[in-house]
């Protein structure tokens, strides 16, 4: 009795099936949106959102007077952009001086690391016993948490006990200086980054290393070219689009770097080692001006904005007629 | 049906966070339970909490109120402060620095201690007035009241001043140079003093001393900064001097900034003296000093004082109670914080900790009658006053500490700094402190 009725529903609804031709629920060219859909609203809680938080308290008298009725925060326009570009006044005069000390940091870790980077990989791409052993030694910085790495310098640094100044003694070096106070604290600060990021670029560039087929070498050696005139013709213009990617990339990484000023000077660095970030987090945590602190950020993220795109536009531009 | 219910569950777990918020908001809010944040006072975070969990326990024995605390370390706790402040997620009962107590009242989350609520923790006459006097700005109704005291006093070594020949510990800042050049030799990695120059807070607190000694201030009456008074001047000059001009301070402290590293030095003998508070005690016997080996004495003035100079050794120092406006429990709270500051509890906390009790009463305590307790007390009842109780005084820290900071650095690097050098210096950090209150 009962098999006869689920019978009877079955062509019931294959009937039913029949006379509405089945749609897919979801055409194909939603699809793809919708894979990306999960990581878009991450996107835009985690980065977007954030933002434009951050945009809204830059144009608020967000100070310690509204910590905590916030919502009562009055609307300032563009005052807080005003007392940061004002480069006469005492915050905009400092926040320019932050700005040049980071465009001279970010140029030398930046470029020192390269230098690095890419020796340690030449060296290192031959075949040779015992080839990986150095690569994984090389990676330890990198490996190693940041704050570890900084705080191991800022021992290293000391002037009387620390191990920098011991060796310069053991070198014969009079009265060796201080590092962490006054102007060798700039110094202290790109020797500690480069330490910290060079095996990026060691990795990065080893690898664009390994994809140069060796027989362009091998003809090169045949035409009489130099090590010299092969790394110039050869192992540059290969290695172009990584080297675009990893300068942006370092480049970006270097210019917002907080953790190695705060870690080597805390919250009052000297003059020659007040970094852009840190500059920030002063402004905003430690006096608790979050619309001026703001306002910074934005200055800054629209800078780098400026900067990544103009890169971009070139050596993409570049990367076209070379093609 | 995974299709149907697939939306409500995307929006349910992105909610998380928000449900959580609010589930944490009613388990904070029910019944007979306090949360409360505490500093560090002890010689780690593990003492504090066993000294604390005693504390709750007795509290809960008289009062039926649990506490649920938690004890934050003094690099954590502003910051920690700051995003309670801004979020609402605050704890019911808090310990400020006392430094902090007119910049937290400027944000007007905290319950104002007028007479209704200071009659119920027992009133304030009976708190010590130096402390009470650093509970918020001057003239309004304060946000906090104190619970722990500290005072600034000159720490001597006992033995090294015998073997100098120095007979009793310097009251000028004249005999502290004289004695000071005797205990000094470089060769030997001796000096006559120990400072932390490399840290903001220390150095803020130095400059405030030397600058009432000098009849200076670091703002005047309309709250406008004076770093670059003649007076504050001299005040700085002086205490670079210690480095460069006089010689009896080795030029590595310029980097110290732990507070531990000049009690470091005067343990190990590297150092016969430094001006540092009332907590150093623990320090220096962690450090492996018995109690006898050294002094404690009053903190040099000068002598003669110039015009206007006041016999001010330390800032009031210390720790104070808050609690937040926002509290479901503001009874529970209240008495709480009237536990804490009760004379029995003050006798038992600053024995353990080694400060001083802000209540009067607790004075009359064996523990505090000892010469070394007296000397404390002498100072933070009669030679104290609170620094700037201005909502700005963290930016005044950062501002004045640093500068010093950096001419220290310059004097440690062997170039002599003269009054100009000083001047100039100290007038860009008042440029600097006036754009941070709007006024440049």
């Amino acid at each position: 009795m009962s098999a006869s009725r689920a019978t009877v529903q079955t062509e019931r609804a294959v009937r039913q099936t029949e006379r509405q031709p089945r749609r897919p629920r979801v055409s194909k060219r939603a699809i793809p949106y919708l894979y990306i859909t999960p990581a878009v609203i991450f996107e835009l809680f985690i980065h977007i959102l954030p933002m434009l938080i951050g945009i809204a308290i830059s144009l608020l008298g967000l100070t310690l007077f509204y910590i905590h009725y916030w919502t009562q925060a009055p609307f300032v326009g563009l005052q807080n952009y005003g007392i940061a570009l004002n480069f006469g006044g005492a915050a905009g005069s400092a926040l320019f001086h932050s700005f040049l000390i980071t465009v001279a940091y970010t140029i030398l870790v930046v470029g020192l690391s390269w230098v690095l980077g890419m020796t340690a990989a030449l060296l290192l791409n031959g075949d040779f016993r015992g080839r990986g052993w150095f690569r994984t030694l090389f990676l330890i910085p990198y490996a190693l948490p940041a704050y570890i790495v900084v705080i191991t310098w800022s021992f290293m640094l000391q002037k009387d006990n620390g191990a920098i100044n011991a060796l310069l003694s053991a070198l014969h070096v009079s009265n060796p200086p201080f590092w962490l106070v006054g102007t060798n604290a700039f110094w202290s600060m790109v020797m500690t980054a480069t330490w910290r990021s060079w095996p990026f670029a060691f990795l990065f560039l080893l690898a664009g290393l390994q994809s140069i087929p060796s027989d362009m070498y091998e003809a090169a050696s045949l035409e009489g070219a130099s090590k010299w005139r092969q790394f110039l013709a050869i192992t540059l213009p290969s290695l172009k689009p990584v080297n675009v990617v990893l300068l942006l990339v370092t480049f970006l990484w270097t210019f917002n770097d907080f953790n190695t000023p705060f870690v080597l000077f805390g919250q009052a660095p000297p003059p020659s080692a007040d970094l852009l970030s840190l500059h920030i987090y002063v402004s905003s945590f430690v006096n608790w001006n979050f619309g001026l602190g703001s306002a910074m950020s934005v200055l800054l993220l629209i800078f780098l904005f400026i900067v990544s795109l103009v890169y971009l536009r070139i050596f993409q531009a570049g990367g076209a007629s070379n093609e | 049906m995974f299709r149907k219910a697939f939306p409500a569950l995307a929006i349910f777990i992105l909610l998380l966070p928000l449900l959580a918020a609010c589930a944490s908001d009613q388990t904070t809010g029910g019944g007979d339970t306090i949360t409360y944040w505490a500093s560090n006072q002890g010689p780690t975070i593990a003492v504090d909490n066993q000294v604390l969990s005693q504390a709750v326990k007795d509290f809960k024995a008289q009062s039926g109120i649990t506490v649920n605390f938690e004890v934050i370390s003094w690099s954590d706790l502003f910051n920690r402060i700051l995003t309670a402040d801004f979020s609402g997620q605050n704890p019911d009962v808090l310990n400020i620095g006392n430094t902090w107590s007119a910049t937290l009242q400027a944000t007007r989350a905290f319950l104002p201690f007028d007479q209704t609520t200071m009659s119920a923790i027992g009133g304030q006459d009976r708190f010590l007035s130096t402390s009470l006097a650093a509970s918020g700005a001057v003239g309004q109704v304060p946000t906090s009241v104190p619970l722990y005291g500290l005072s600034y006093a000159l720490f001597y070594n006992k033995a090294m001043f015998k073997a100098a020949g120095i007979a009793a510990p310097p009251s000028t800042w004249s005999e502290f140079i004289q004695d000071a050049q005797k205990l000094t030799n470089p060769k030997t990695g001796q000096w006559g003093a120990a400072i932390e120059g490399g840290s903001i807070t220390e150095n803020a607190h130095w400059s405030f001393i030397l600058s009432n000694q000098q009849g200076g201030t670091l703002f005047d009456q309309k709250n406008v900064p004076t770093f670059d008074s003649p007076q504050n001047v001299k005040a700085i000059e002086f205490y670079t001097d210690l480095i460069s001009k006089y010689k009896v301070v080795s030029p590595q402290d310029a980097e110290y900034s732990t507070g531990t590293q000049a009690p470091g030095d005067f343990a190990n003998k590297k150092a016969a003296m430094i001006v540092f508070q009332t907590g150093t005690i623990g320090t220096l016997e962690a450090d492996g000093m018995k109690p006898s080996d050294f002094g404690v004495a009053q903190v040099p003035v000068a002598d003669p004082l110039p015009p206007g100079g006041k016999p001010i050794e330390s800032h009031v120092a210390g720790i104070n109670l808050s609690i937040f406006k926002d509290t479901q429990h503001k009874a529970a709270a209240l008495q709480f914080v009237k536990f804490m500051t009760s004379t029995a509890e003050q006798i038992k906390l600053n024995k353990i900790y080694a400060s001083l009790p802000v209540v009067k009463d607790a004075y009359s305590d064996p523990a505090f009658q000892t010469p070394v307790m007296q000397t404390f007390e002498t100072i933070l009842a009669k030679h104290a006053a609170p620094m700037p109780l201005i909502p700005q005084e963290g930016q005044m820290e950062t501002v004045m500490g640093g500068t010093v900071k950096q001419l220290l650095a310059a004097a440690a690097s062997g170039r002599p700094l003269s009054a100009s050098d000083v001047q100039a210096q100290l007038s860009a950090a008042n440029q600097t402190m006036k754009a941070d209150l709007g006024l440049a």
